[in-house]
């Protein structure tokens, strides 16, 4: 598999995020298999006892999801990995785990749904996502790859800013990223130290007090105090909003998507600018926390916003209260594991620059 | 423990372990879940394991273990405290693990994280308080509750026909080969105490040499939840319970 070019490789999206965690020194991986993501689980019941690292395939996601709390609170590095249903039913240990600010990595491979669904990509998880997901005011850290390299590079990214944080981090991937396969330049071994974690319950020396790993704090006082440093926390990740900008430069119209949809409206800029539609394209890579002031500095610049999504308009409102009203927001999606096609986004594209041409003369 | 015999001029013949914090207990005068945590954080001072333990609350009546027992602790949620121990055995498998739970935590919602924590035999204690009831929140019916015994969720008595039976989860885990040492004991009167703290003490020392789950059902009483005076709970744990859930080892090591 390993090419001679750069140390690149032709891998799956899944293997790539896999092969990623263990070169991250991820101490233990807790899963339950679920398409479209079973590879990871596979890739690390292969690869992880030549590594003297733990990897269990528990008995439910309910299960590996509170072996993460467990793991990631008695001080390891720790990830576990699912798709959609699999996610819905991690959500009250998630919750914990965000109020009782352990970091770890959470992989969404997601699928159509609701209910049981589709096993084919989807971006309707979008809201659980950023939203928080479980019950309570929190967020998780959200990344959104659009390519095998970024399957693979925001593993490194997703557990540095956990545990920069102390929180879970998520990386919301799809079933086309997670089966594609793509040339990937995987990232360097031991290039991510460990953190000092000296909350962690690792047994109690006499030097110092117990250390308690909980999310109860009964006395309302208390829990609103819990909640305060929460949002300042949730603040202060602002600093690590990232996203591109595609042929912007001199875009009269915004196309905003994220991950696989981005791939699809990249092409749409193409296609459009060979029709002389002076278009671009602006991809949140953080979901959560979201590149607003990007998108609010666009209002000065482009006509209006189209939002393409694999969902039935999820980004689009968070687009929406970023542009604040300033410019119209327009919304292309596909549903239940249908993905757009560039030709697709392009005919939408088409037909509102038209109504807004009729209306301008 | 500590070699200081003298206080004042007086022999000290039983104090507090250091193993247990200076917060008063919140449990209701009687309750049993006061006298196992003494117990266990006696045995872990006794054997100078304070540093090398770490154990899980669960959420029930014992969900502030933690504010009493001097060791590291994690607090899981409702049921999950054997899969949330076997997280922090995984990451730390030379340390002592226990985890601690009601029955509605252990043989209800969490009755598939128990079983199968069993049967991969992690190497932690567990430690079931079996009081046939739901005692936070409000005396409910548990899945251990009688036949015929009277619950807010029970109010005519527990009825097999649509409520099915009190769940002998203990004889079930003994199926398991991951399970090492199965025993059921009670804290009913001194002597049972002292069985349940001999049952500890094995539990430990087995779990130096990780060879499976040791598991302890505590038959207990609540006398809130039942409405009782502690001495009638007492009587009627005798007399009701033990039939149902009698005392003594279910699995002990082959050669013990
Ligand atoms: C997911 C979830 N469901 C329900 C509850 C409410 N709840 C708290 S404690 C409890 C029952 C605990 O009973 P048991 O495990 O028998 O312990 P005891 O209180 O009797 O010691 C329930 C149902 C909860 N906290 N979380």
């Amino acid at each position: 598999m390993e090419d001679k070019n750069n140390g690149a490789r032709l891998m799956k999206g899944n293997e790539a995020l896999a092969e990623a965690a263990m070169r991250a020194d991820i101490d233990a991986y807790f899963g339950y298999p679920i398409t479209p993501q079973s590879e990871i689980l596979e890739y690390f019941t292969l690869e992880m006892p030549k590594r003297h690292g733990v990897v269990l395939q528990a008995e439910s996601e309910l299960a590996a999801i509170n072996m993460i709390y467990g793991a990631a609170g008695a001080g390891g590095r720790v990830m576990t990995s699912s798709s959609s249903p699999g996610i819905s039913l991690m959500q009250e240990a998630i919750s914990y785990i965000a109020s009782a600010e352990l970091p770890c990595l959470l992989v969404n491979v997601t699928r159509g749904g609701p209910g049981l669904g589709t096993i084919q990509p989807s971006q309707g998880d979008y809201f659980q996502a950023v939203k928080g997901g479980g019950h309570g005011d929190y967020h998780l850290i959200v990344l959104a790859p659009s390519s095998v390299q970024e399957m693979a590079d925001f593993v490194f990214d997703g557990i540095r800013l956990a545990e920069k944080y102390k929180t879970p981090a998520m990386i919301l991937a799809d079933g086309a990223l997670g089966q594609m396969m793509e040339k990937v330049v995987l990232p360097e071994e031991g290039s991510l130290p460990k953190t000092e974690k000296p909350w962690a319950t690792a047994g109690k020396p006499a030097t110092r007090e117990r250390n308690i790993i909980t999310s109860l704090f009964i006395d309302p006082e208390k829990m609103e105090g819990i909640n305060i440093r929460l949002q300042e926390k949730y603040e202060q990740m602002r600093d690590e909003v990232r996203f591109e900008e595609i042929a912007l430069d001199d875009a009269e119209f915004a196309l905003v998507a994220f991950g696989l949809s981005a791939r699809v409206c990249q092409k749409a800029v193409d296609l459009a600018r060979e029709k002389g539609i002076r278009v671009g394209l602006i991809r949140p890579i953080t979901l959560y926390p979201f590149p607003k002031e990007a998108i609010s500095n666009l209002t000065n610049k482009v006509k209006f916003f189209l939002v393409v999504e694999m969902n039935a308009g999820q980004m689009v409102e968070d687009v929406s209260l970023a542009v604040n009203g300033k410019r119209p927001v327009y919304f292309k999606g596909r549903m239940g594991g249908m993905v757009p096609t560039p030709e697709d986004v392009v005919e939408k594209l088409e037909s509102l620059v038209h109504s807004l041409r009729k209306s301008e003369i | 423990m500590q070699e200081d015999t003298q206080l004042n001029g007086f022999e000290v013949v039983y104090k507090k372990p250091v193993t247990l914090t200076d917060t008063p207990f919140h449990y209701c005068p009687g309750c049993g879940h006061s006298v196992v945590h003494r117990v266990l954080m006696e045995v872990i001072d006794e054997m100078g394991i304070q540093d090398k333990t770490i154990g899980v609350a669960p959420v029930g009546c014992s969900v502030f273990a933690y504010s009493y027992m001097n060791i590291d602790m994690q607090e899981a949620a409702h049921g999950r405290a054997s899969a949330v121990a076997t997280g922090i055995k995984r990451i730390h498998p030379d340390k002592f693990v226990f985890s601690y739970q009601g029955d509605g935590d252990l043989a209800a919602i969490g009755t598939a994280e128990t079983i199968h924590t069993v049967n991969r035999g992690e190497n932690i204690l567990m430690i079931f308080i079996n009081n046939a009831i739901y005692g936070m929140t409000g005396g409910q019916m548990a899945p251990t509750t009688l036949l015929n015994q009277v619950t807010s969720t029970s109010p005519y008595g527990r009825n097999c026909e649509t409520m099915g039976y009190p769940l002998k989860i203990t004889d079930m885990l003994v199926q398991l080969p991951g399970a090492y040492y199965v025993t059921r004991q009670s804290v009913h009167n001194v002597n049972a105490v002292r069985k349940l703290k001999k049952a500890v003490e094995k539990s430990f020392e087995y779990q130096k040499s990780n060879p499976g789950t040791c598991f302890i059902e505590v038959v207990s009483n609540c006398p809130s939840g039942w409405k009782m005076t502690p001495v009638e709970s007492n009587k009627w744990l005798e007399e009701n319970m033990f039939p149902v859930y009698p005392i003594g080892d279910l699995k002990v090591p082959s050669g013990k």
